[in-house]
């Protein structure tokens, strides 16, 4: 669709304003990629620049180095968790809003929505003292419970505003078949919602993969962290074999771009409804 | 046992577990941050009620000061910046069909990448070992020949860049969508007028983007405050305190000193100044700002 309907002759100014900026926004990734191809030893005479020689040697380097195969177990599981126990109280709570109306349900809409402005440094402290006491410092059950409360108003509000689409018949249909409550949400919100889910897990899995305050904060154990806060002490361990670096920091970003390159309407559609700063 | 099935309570029951996490790791913990802010506690030991002393404290305390400025600086910096440029690059946007989604996905990359991918890439960039600056000396410029992250007139900056590099096709994705929701007409009656691009820009786009507009600055009035990632791990608010920001200053406060009741003071403030800029916002709605 064209709205500002440019004239011929604008056009090409604006390909070249908007491919300068292009550039700037992918150039410095282009510049990570060559970086990761390239042997240590050229990094002297060629920083930024094409590899003269390609190597994929620095990819089994870091991985073995960095002890990856550990990471990504650890991230995967902090991802594959919070999605788990995130998306299953989300879409109850949001089920409820969309559906059964419940009395005060505007309460619980204005206390999320609080609760979504909140600055992290307000509770930070007082959550640590607190997981301190409950033994969930050091664990990865603690950070899921965490980032499950961070992203649990987005998702709500997300999969409530989908689900208050759905034709009121279809329930009402189940119901006179006999379907409880519970049913109906099983059987019937459940498998039309797909799609809202499948939005928010990704959304969701995106800021719990890339997370770093809280990751920082509540997990000290090497064994135990996951690969942003790796990938940044990583980052100071090998200042001085930037190859090895680049290939660590590739590993973080390849499942990312490969889901958005799937699914980037999802992705985009997703991050820009919530204002989830990432 | 029929009281428990009542349908209003089951709604409830579907509502509880969200409401459950969200009071345990947020509201409980905010509440106690209030409470401790008006103490002097400090992690272990006697916790003495010393009144708004802490906050008395902090309007003294010079590097609290300092932390706030930059806050400020940061702000005003993202409220120009990236949200001119995204102004323009979305316009420019709705006037392409050929490329336009190559364009969108660009410019929004950035914003999927990790924090600290992101500081890693623009930290080597910016090193005058290996990055630019070794490109710009080959020509006999001598630019970033330090790294601006080690340097006290140009580290908030340099953050804030990277930062803004990272944040701004985020706003061109939001205000691409306001400017396709631009009734189509009025550009048809200007082209009969004869107007020029940026008079269709500025009469008739900007005019009828205002609330997407307004829904931006104060996201980014708001998200300007609490800022610690980029910070934390470029510079960690160095060096001699040049980039700090009220984000790592607290954090400081609580995870090294481990004064808890006066960085529950920091977060206190920080909490309420959200509270008053969302109220703002509230405010100018109701005066029919159609925010």
């Amino acid at each position: 669709m064209e709205v500002a309907s440019f004239r011929k002759k604008e056009l090409i100014s604006n390909y070249v304003i908007l491919g300068m900026f292009a550039i700037v926004s992918l150039a410095p990734i282009l510049v990570l990629i060559f970086n990761a191809f390239k042997p240590a030893v050229e990094f002297g005479t060629n920083p930024i620049g094409l590899p003269n020689n390609i190597t994929f040697q620095n990819f089994p380097d870091a991985w073995v180095q960095g002890e990856y195969s550990k990471i990504f177990f650890n991230s995967f599981k902090l991802v594959f968790g919070t999605l788990i126990l995130c998306i299953t109280v989300s879409s109850l709570a949001g089920f409820s809003l969309a559906k059964l109306n419940p009395k005060g349900a505007n309460l619980v809409a204005i206390y999320l929505l609080v609760g979504i402005s909140i600055p992290a440094q307000m509770f930070l402290l007082p959550l640590f003292l607190l997981w301190k006491n409950l033994g969930l410092l050091n664990t990865h059950i603690g950070l899921i419970i965490i980032y499950s409360a961070l992203n649990a108003p987005f998702a709500t509000f997300l999969i409530r505003s989908y689900m208050i689409r759905l034709p009121d018949e279809l329930f009402d249909a189940a119901k006179i078949d006999g379907a409880n409550i519970l049913q109906q949400f099983f059987r019937v919100a459940i498998p039309l919602s797909w799609p809202v889910l499948l939005t928010s897990a990704l959304v969701v899995g995106l800021a719990v993969w890339n997370e770093f305050l809280f990751a920082l904060t509540f997990v000290q154990d090497e064994e135990l962290k996951p690969i942003s806060t790796i990938l940044f002490a990583f980052s100071w361990r090998f200042i001085n074999n930037q190859a090895l670096v680049s290939a660590a920091s590739i590993m973080m970003v390849a499942p990312v771009v490969i889901l958005f390159l799937l699914f980037q309407k999802r992705f985009i559609s997703g991050l820009t409804s919530g204002g989830v700063k990432g | 046992m029929k009281i428990f099935l009542n349908k209003s309570l089951i709604a409830w029951y579907f509502i509880l577990p969200v409401l459950l996490i969200h009071l345990f790791v947020i509201a409980i913990p905010s509440i106690s941050s209030l409470a401790l802010s008006l103490t002097d506690f400090r992690g272990m030991g006697k916790l003495n009620y010393i009144g708004f002393e802490n906050f008395i404290e902090l309007f003294d305390d010079r590097y609290f000061i300092k932390a706030v400025y930059h806050n400020i600086i940061w702000t005003i910096a993202f409220l120009t910046i990236p949200v001119f440029v995204a102004l323009v690059c979305a316009y420019l946007l709705t006037g392409i069909k050929r490329g336009q989604l190559f364009f969108r996905l660009a410019f929004f990359f950035p914003y999927m990448l990790a924090s600290v991918v992101n500081c890693q890439i623009w930290k080597y960039l910016f090193s005058p070992i290996y990055g630019i600056g070794t490109v710009l000396s080959g020509f006999g410029l001598d630019l970033f020949t330090t790294s601006p992250f080690t340097t006290k007139e140009y580290s908030l900056f340099a953050v804030a860049f990277v930062d803004g590099w990272h944040f701004w096709g985020f706003l061109v994705v939001i205000y691409l969508t306001g400017m396709y929701q631009v009734d189509s007409s009025l550009y048809e009656a200007a082209d009969i007028e004869g107007a020029s691009k940026y008079q269709k820009f500025r009469y008739i786009t900007l005019p009828m983007i205002r609330p997407v507009l307004v829904f931006t600055i104060m996201i980014i009035t708001i998200w300007s405050i609490p800022v610690f990632d980029y910070v934390f791990i470029l510079t960690k608010g160095g060096p001699a305190y040049s980039s700090e920001v009220i984000g790592t200053y607290m954090y400081s406060q609580a995870f090294e000193r481990f004064n808890v009741g006066y960085s529950s003071a920091i977060g206190t403030m920080m909490f309420f100044y959200v509270l008053i800029i969302v109220g703002l916002f509230g405010v100018l709605r109701r005066l029919g700002w159609e925010v």
